[in-house]
């Protein structure tokens, strides 16, 4: 316990770089997964095959690898840089790769959403006359969004619990880089293991309940 | 809801707009490949001598093969153990003692919620103070998955069994059957096929996890093909991650294709009163590959974590 309340504050430090990581990578990964799906369902084939490419690929993917490439490849060999500072250039680094990554499940997500709109829904908004990205923007997405909350809360809590692995893509602020260097110092300690997990669950598990009660309060009565 | 239904079968208009969005839609595509190919190019990752050794046999027998063989074991062995765990606990969930339930559920839901590298970084670390020195990295990085990957196969044989309509359990009472051969004998047989689908797409997250073992120097694909393969053939790093990841993406998208196929087959098949149980979304580290049409079975416990 006492190894808890020692390193608690370094700790903390990190775990807030793990916040900032999610809260980044939450928006990022929403605002590209919907573009993601707007292409996957368009009527244009070519958008169509790219958006499903990318998907399948990304998802198949390790994140590991993902974020590893990001910043072995990316940035050492094919210098992409973010910023002169290198923990901050290392953070947009894995934001951009966790963001990126996510994104291909907020996208099929909000796919297996549309799915559940039932197709009277679309065939009355072609019938009233709007356009393919009317009906996707005012009839579809809405309806989607709304049957895919709780599957979205699990896609953010696996990326918040994914937000981990910025030590594979060199950013070692982070509460797992952390954690292992004070194991360095103090060996394996249960406290130190417990007290960030519970950090975590505390960040995660409110997210479940309330995207499960949003989703129940917000849930498409048909 | 198929997705051909959100525009009309397209008029001369439509067509127009169409054929005008096709086009452009292929020039970016075509733009943001050649800014691909241009930044390649001009960090010379085109080179013919970067590229050269991956059509040696050298190159793959030296350290392609062995860490793939490594990724394949860990992934092989945390499998069985995962699988094993997932069938304790899921039928200790739904045990009939409290005092077997509520432990088990705890450990469920405690490994599901804990970030997996955290886990593996802590038996790592753990592993040489209780046996003393040696090389634990195998060992971390099969246990971690067994537990995280165990819990969530966990949900879905709960959920797998408790999809299996109530009828069937009545009908087995009241022939006379014992909790144990109803258990046996009706659900199990009826769930295994609802929840295969959903195991097989977990095994994907599985399989793609072992990478993680790459932080804690476990020597996988990821490892040999990412960091000691490039420091070997200065300057191949590009080129290393493109053929690993399409070996991952390969061996995964296999893996996925052989779970839609059950999941399609086990839609038609008779054998079984439940529908398949969706693929768990909650995944961890890595979401369930969620193979087309997540949303199709009655989803797990996800919504409600």
């Amino acid at each position: 316990m006492d190894e808890l309340i020692k390193y608690a504050p370094e700790l903390a430090l990190g775990f807030l770089e793990n916040v900032k990581l999610s809260i980044v990578g939450a928006v990022a990964s929403v605002i590209l997964g919907t573009i993601l799906v707007a292409m996957r369902v368009s009527p244009t084939p070519v958008l169509r095959a790219a958006g499903t490419f990318y998907v399948n690929v990304v998802r198949n993917t390790p994140l590991t690898l993902v974020l590893a490439f990001s910043a072995l490849g990316l940035s050492d060999t094919l210098g992409l840089v973010f910023s002169d500072q290198p923990t901050t250039n290392s953070f947009w680094l894995v934001a951009m790769g966790l963001s990126a990554y996510t994104a291909a499940f907020v996208c099929e997500a909000l796919r297996a959403g549309v799915n559940t709109v039932p197709l009277g829904q679309a065939e009355a908004a072609r019938a009233i006359g709007l356009t393919f990205m009317q009906s996707l923007t005012m009839i579809i997405l809405p309806q989607a969004f709304r049957s895919v909350i709780a599957p979205l809360g699990s896609v953010m809590i696996a990326m918040i619990k994914n937000t981990t692995v910025a030590t594979a893509g060199g950013f070692l602020l982070d509460a797992a880089a952390t954690m292992k260097e004070v194991f360095d110092t103090t060996g394996a300690s249960i406290p130190i293991f417990l007290g960030i997990v519970v950090a975590f669950m505390a960040l995660t598990m409110p997210i479940g309940f309330f995207t499960g009660w949003l989703s129940r309060r917000l849930a498409v009565v048909r | 809801m198929s997705t051909s239904v959100l525009f009309d079968a397209p008029g001369p208009r439509a067509r127009v707009r169409n054929g005008l969005l096709t086009v452009v839609g292929a020039a970016l595509v075509a733009g943001a490949l050649y800014g691909i190919w241009a930044g390649f190019d001009a960090k010379g990752q085109w080179e013919a001598k970067i590229w050269q050794p991956f059509l040696r046999w050298h190159t793959w027998e030296t350290w392609i093969i062995p860490g793939l063989i490594g990724t394949l074991r860990a992934a092989a062995v945390a499998a069985v153990l995962a699988l094993a765990f997932g069938a304790i606990f899921g039928l200790a969930r739904l045990s009939d003692h409290k005092w077997i339930r509520i432990p088990a559920g705890v450990v469920v839901e405690v490994f599901r919620a804990i970030p997996l590298l955290l886990l593996i970084f802590f038996i790592f670390y753990l592993a040489p103070q209780l046996m003393g020195g040696g090389d634990y990295a195998f060992m971390a990085v099969v246990l971690g998955l067994t537990l995280y990957n165990g819990s969530v196969l966990a949900e879905v044989v709960r959920a797998g069994v408790n999809a299996v309509p109530k009828g069937q359990s009545e009908a087995a009472y009241a022939v006379g059957m014992r909790k144990n051969q109803v258990m046996r004998l009706v659900l199990l047989p009826q769930a295994v096929t609802a929840m295969m689908p959903a195991i097989i797409s977990q095994l994907v997250v599985l399989l793609k996890d072992t990478a993680l073992g790459y932080i804690i120097a476990y020597v996988d694909l990821l490892n040999t093909g990412f960091k000691i393969l490039p420091a070997a053939l200065f300057g191949s790093l590009i080129p290393a991650a493109i053929v690993i990841g399409i070996i991952y993406v390969l061996l995964n998208m296999a893996l996925s294709a052989l779970a839609t196929w059950l999941e399609q087959r086990s839609r038609r098949s008779r054998k079984t009163a439940a529908r398949p149980v969706a693929p768990p979304g909650a995944g961890g580290i890595a979401l369930a590959a969620g193979a087309g049409g997540a949303v199709a079975g009655p989803t797990l416990s996800d919504t409600g974590e």
